[in-house]
């Protein structure tokens, strides 16, 4: 009886190691791939077009490969030095990464701001209709960004912020999902405590800021993991308002350099995805902390 | 008398807080939202006039619209169930004592900060003509499959689904599984329960709420999928793999007004049908739980 346990203990303990290794695995590899040399990564796997001539004579497969014959860093050189040409003049590499900061950074630091005033409301004021608005931002947050793809564009044409980064940031920061988020950590605040403020004399004010805002730093700290982990991903949204591809987030950018310069595809993909993964490093409890809370029942 | 006094208090102070965010999401997803629907009906988005449904007829009589409604919600019926089930197994196996819980818990969410983006190049090898994945199944004696070219494309935009999703849903159940008293498990096991009356009958019941709520936001995530497909197979990828995302994309840029937002109404009354319908049956489930 022990030793079956025992048994399926090991057996389970096995299966899911070796999931969660294909679930890292496509981290893994382009890390170990980006220390290749821009020749051995144009030797090993060939851009499609040549694949397809190869293909002509006989089949010649791209083999996987984890190991890189000659450990170097002239990928990570060829990024920050290589400049990519555009209509008129040459940008370096490292303008879309600050292209992509520089939209991220206002919308993180907007979205905490607007929403966790709106969240207090939601979560620990009455009034008449709360409830409907809620519901109202609550249905806005699940439909796909194409649903209200045409009046947005008239409306950041209407505002002047079209091909500027002004038409993806303010989007952004008046979402609806820190809202949502940070509602359901002020909610776990008892409402003994905002009681006990007002008795002494504090105002809404006081309140928000020596109560609510530290008691949900937790929530805060969830909000900035995913709205990182969403807009550093942004496709849809700079595909549209950015007519100019030289503003373009990393996102968009990265296929670019894949297609023109594969070789240093890999260290790009590991520069691009760096800071998300610095974040997951140092804020993995808030993240887990974010999600079971957005799936609890209020 | 004093709360009433108490509720206009608040009332003033919460229209104060709530300003900036009523204002911004009026102007960039409310005010969409309505203006969309109304241009459905309209001929023209600037200045036409009502042509009542007849922009619907148009849609509804359009191939491709047919063909990305019809790839959506396949790929939906399909990646929904799988999600849910492997996160639910998966949940359940962590939710006892097992060794290096926190690195394959940490392992599952990595996903979620991964930039698709970031693993194209991966994709591309995997699944080429000449990919490692046919020269395996050469080796295997099978002949090679044109991934990205065929009905297998959407095999492949699935594994991208699942690969990214399973993590937050897995999270979930397990703060669901955490949230059932341990002592319902021994009263059942004192009247000698199995262990699948125990899953069925207390597991599954407890786990009924999270349920609704994974279930709905896996159905909205997989109509995300739209980036993924985007990332991988560009504008206009494979017919398997060609959403209701791409096509609305497509009639943006084609100019389209009326069909992409008559697309959109239509897509938002289903969703709108589907959170309903979750919210009525849940809370006749709270009515019969309580």
């Amino acid at each position: 009886m022990k030793r079956n346990t025992l048994i399926r203990k090991g057996i389970l303990t096995f299966s899911l190691l070796l999931m969660a290794a294909i679930m890292v695995f496509p981290v893994v590899f382009t890390l170990s791939n980006s220390f290749m040399t821009e020749n051995e990564i144009s030797r090993h796997y060939p851009s499609e077009s040549e694949s397809q001539q190869d293909n002509a004579h006989k089949n010649s497969f791209i083999h996987l490969k984890l190991i890189p014959d000659q450990f170097s860093f002239e990928q990570y050189k060829a990024f920050f030095v290589k400049k990519q040409s555009f209509i008129d003049k040459e940008q370096s590499n490292m303008k879309f990464y600050g292209n992509s900061a520089l939209m991220v950074i206002p919308i993180i630091l907007g979205q905490l701001i607007v929403a966790s005033l709106a969240a207090y409301v939601y979560g620990k004021l009455k009034f008449k209709g709360r409830d409907t608005l809620f519901l109202v931002y609550m249905v806005t947050m699940l439909m796909p960004f194409q649903v209200t793809l045409v009046p947005n564009y008239l409306i950041v044409d209407k505002l002047g912020l079209l091909n500027s980064f002004g038409a993806i940031i303010f989007p952004g920061v008046f979402g609806a999902f820190g809202v949502f988020i940070l509602r359901q950590f002020v909610m776990t605040i008892p409402y003994s405590y905002i009681e006990a403020a007002k008795i002494d004399g504090a105002g809404h004010f006081t309140i928000f800021m020596k109560i609510i805002l530290p008691l949900i730093r937790p929530g805060l700290a969830a909000l900035v993991v995913l709205l990182f982990a969403d807009y550093w991903n942004m496709v849809e949204q700079p595909l549209i308002f950015l007519d100019d591809p030289s503003k373009f987030p990393l996102s968009l950018y990265l296929s670019q350099i894949i297609q023109d310069t594969r070789g240093i595809g890999f260290a790009a993909s590991i520069l691009y995805m760096a800071p998300m993964l610095l974040i997951f490093g140092f804020a993995k409890k808030y993240l887990i902390k974010g999600i079971q809370l957005s799936g609890a029942k209020d | 008398m004093k709360i009433r006094k108490q509720l206009n208090n608040d009332g003033k102070v919460a229209a104060f807080f709530l300003l900036p965010s009523l204002i911004g999401f009026a102007l960039f997803y409310l005010i969409p939202f309505v203006m969309g629907t109304i241009y459905s009906f309209k001929d023209g988005a600037v200045g036409g006039s009502f042509v009542g449904l007849f922009n619907y007829k148009e849609l509804l009589a359009s191939a491709s619209f047919l063909k990305a409604a019809t790839n959506t919600f396949w790929f939906t019926a399909i990646n929904v169930p799988l999600v849910i089930g492997i996160s639910l197994i998966l949940a359940l196996c962590l939710h006892q004592t097992v060794m290096f819980k926190n690195a394959i818990i940490s392992s599952f969410i990595l996903p979620i900060v991964v930039p698709v983006a970031s693993i194209v190049m991966l994709w591309q090898i995997l699944f080429d003509w000449n990919g490692t994945i046919n020269l395996w199944m050469v080796k295997m004696g099978f002949s090679q499959i044109d991934w990205m070219k065929s009905d297998w494309s959407i095999v492949v935009v699935s594994l991208v689904y699942l690969w990214k999703n399973i993590g937050y849903n897995m999270i979930i159940f397990l703060a669901g599984l955490q949230n059932i008293p341990k002592d319902y498990y021994e009263i059942a096991e004192m009247e000698g329960a199995g262990r699948f009356f125990k899953f069925r009958q207390i597991t599954l019941v407890y786990l009924t709420p999270t349920m609704f709520f994974v279930l709905l936001m896996s159905i909205i995530n997989s109509f995300k999928v739209f980036r993924e497909t985007y990332l991988i197979a560009g504008d206009y990828p494979y017919d398997r793999i060609y959403m209701i995302q791409h096509y609305m994309n497509n009639m943006f840029a084609s100019l389209n007004v009326q069909k992409l937002t008559a697309a959109a109404s239509l897509m938002v009354l289903c969703i709108l049908i589907l959170v309903f319908i979750f919210f009525a049956i849940e809370r006749r489930y709270r009515k019969f739980m309580s």
